[in-house]
């Protein structure tokens, strides 16, 4: 009987292994079907090269930027901007979020302002953070953090006001302060939460990096992307 | 014997943009050293009201709370509450819970840390101290819960419907385990709750409260003879029991006409 139930539960994981395989297999045509697709079809003037590009030049101008090192460059300025960006956005929407939740009053008044300025095109901005701050490194930080902070708060807050009233409830009759509640209950219940707004933050971040090289930045991912839109090289771009 | 807990005359009104709402009219009632009182009346009658002006989390409009014969607000040391869920926290395992009101308390210390140990061992929860609470049973979490109350030795133990969240026969089992460690720590408890056969078989006396604004209906003796010691399964047996039962459901009944 023993011997019965471990040999259908190797056959059970057998099963299951061979699913997982013909997924990966099955991913793996589909790039390969629409990456031939696109050299095919712009090879044979299907669709316009110039405008679309292919595979093959692209991995083309990938391998000349990579030899003149000059992708590195603009892609650690990039990634080193993000980073920056990603790490103060945590750290600001967490403060907040604990004084947002610690004060009624506070929150009461500054709910409104954080829907406005979530709510505001970041992209729209970015020009008048130029003329604020000058054409430089900080000027992309802040757009990008801008892009990511209100909403980041917002949503941290909402998580801080639905933890379970009755474990707070608990904490009071232990004759626990208002900080017992925020280091005991709060803040370790929205570790899940705030694990998903980060993930929502990083590509942000990103997001308002390049929206910032695009306007203010003499290297960078927005920057050469701009550039390659201006010398029309849509290789360029498309290799970013 | 001595008075554990003394209420005279205490109202509470809430108050709402919509008007005001009177909760609780002139209760005086009170409740003896090592004594069990259950408190049952029609819902929304104020019940929980009652437990969080004993807890101190909300003051009475008037009246006064004495307990061990001081005044309510000059207590620091906590009440025992436990509440309709076990409300472990998930994050901890079962030793780190129970020492939860000790943390709060900064009262870390190697006598007070003995007596979890000791309690644990008592009540079968030794060996799932460094468990997570979703790896125990229902019933298991809630003597968990009633070991952190009991963790901080607290003059009264204050029970807010701790079984309503159990099925039928964890519920029924529970009961009995709570009741018995109760009465063998000879703890002051008051049990607020909707099952007329849990308030006999667990109470010496059965607080009836009247429909809202709650005043006291009718205060219930419970005597049932059991064969050896009254435990709330054996209280169920009891001759009277079904007496007892029809007696508060008239008086239940009453307060709502």
């Amino acid at each position: 009987m023993r011997i019965t139930n471990i040999t259908s539960q190797q056959q059970y994981l057998k099963t299951e292994h061979q699913k997982r395989i013909r997924i990966h297999f099955y991913q793996l045509i589909l790039f390969i079907f629409l990456l031939s697709f696109w050299e095919i079809a712009s090879s044979l003037n299907i669709i316009n090269p110039f405008i679309f590009s292919s595979p093959s030049r692209i991995i083309d101008c990938f391998f000349t930027m990579i030899l003149d090192k000059s992708l590195f460059l603009h892609l650690g300025v990039t990634l080193s901007e993000t980073l920056i960006s990603f790490l103060l956005v945590n750290i600001i929407s967490l403060l907040f979020a604990v004084l947002l939740w610690w004060n009624d009053t506070i929150s009461k008044v500054l709910e409104p302002y954080l829907v406005i300025l979530n709510s505001l095109p970041k992209s729209a901005l970015a020009p008048l953070l130029i003329v604020w701050l000058g054409n430089n490194m900080k000027t992309i930080i802040i757009a990008a953090i801008s892009v990511a902070v209100f909403g980041s708060i917002l949503n941290l807050y909402t998580g801080f006001c639905s933890v379970d009233p009755d474990k707070l409830k608990l904490i009071q009759t232990l004759k626990g302060n208002r900080f017992d509640s925020l280091r005991l209950v709060v803040l370790p219940s929205s570790i899940p939460l705030f694990i998903s707004i980060m993930k929502v933050n990083i590509g942000l971040s990103l997001v308002g990096v390049i929206i910032g090289e695009f306007l203010a930045a003499r290297s960078g991912l927005g920057y050469l992307i701009l550039y390659g839109s201006q010398v029309f090289s849509c290789v360029y771009k498309m290799t970013d | 014997m001595q008075n554990a807990l003394k209420l005279s005359n205490v109202s509470y009104t809430y108050y709402s943009s919509n008007g005001e709402t009177k909760a609780l009219d002139l209760l005086s009632f009170s409740v003896k050293k090592g004594e069990f009182v259950a408190i049952v009346g029609p819902s929304g009658c104020g019940k929980s009201t009652l437990l969080n002006l004993i807890t101190g989390l909300i003051r009475p409009t008037t009246g006064q709370i004495l307990l061990d014969n001081k005044p309510l607000h000059e207590f620091y040391e906590p009440i025992g509450y436990m509440l309709q869920k076990d409300q472990l926290l998930e994050w901890r395992t079962i030793y780190r819970n129970l020492t939860l009101g000790l943390e709060i308390q900064h009262r870390v210390t190697k006598e007070n840390l003995d007596r979890i140990d000791r309690l644990l061992k008592s009540y079968h929860l030794y060996d799932f101290r460094n468990s997570y609470p979703r790896q125990l049973s229902g019933g298991m979490r809630q003597r968990a819960a009633l070991i952190r109350t009991l963790a901080l030795s607290p003059q009264i133990l204050l029970l807010d419907e701790p079984f309503s969240a159990l099925d039928y026969q964890t519920r029924l089992n529970v009961s009995d385990d709570i009741g018995t460690i109760i009465k063998e720590q000879q703890i002051t408890a008051i049990l607020v709750t909707h099952d007329l056969s849990e308030a006999i078989s667990m109470a010496d006396r059965i607080i009836v409260l009247s429909n809202r604004p709650a005043k006291i209906q009718k205060i219930v003796p419970i005597h049932l003879t059991t064969d050896g010691e009254k435990t709330p399964a054996s209280a169920r047996n009891a001759k009277e029991f079904p007496d007892y039962f029809n007696l508060i459901w008239k008086e239940i009944n009453d307060a709502n006409h």
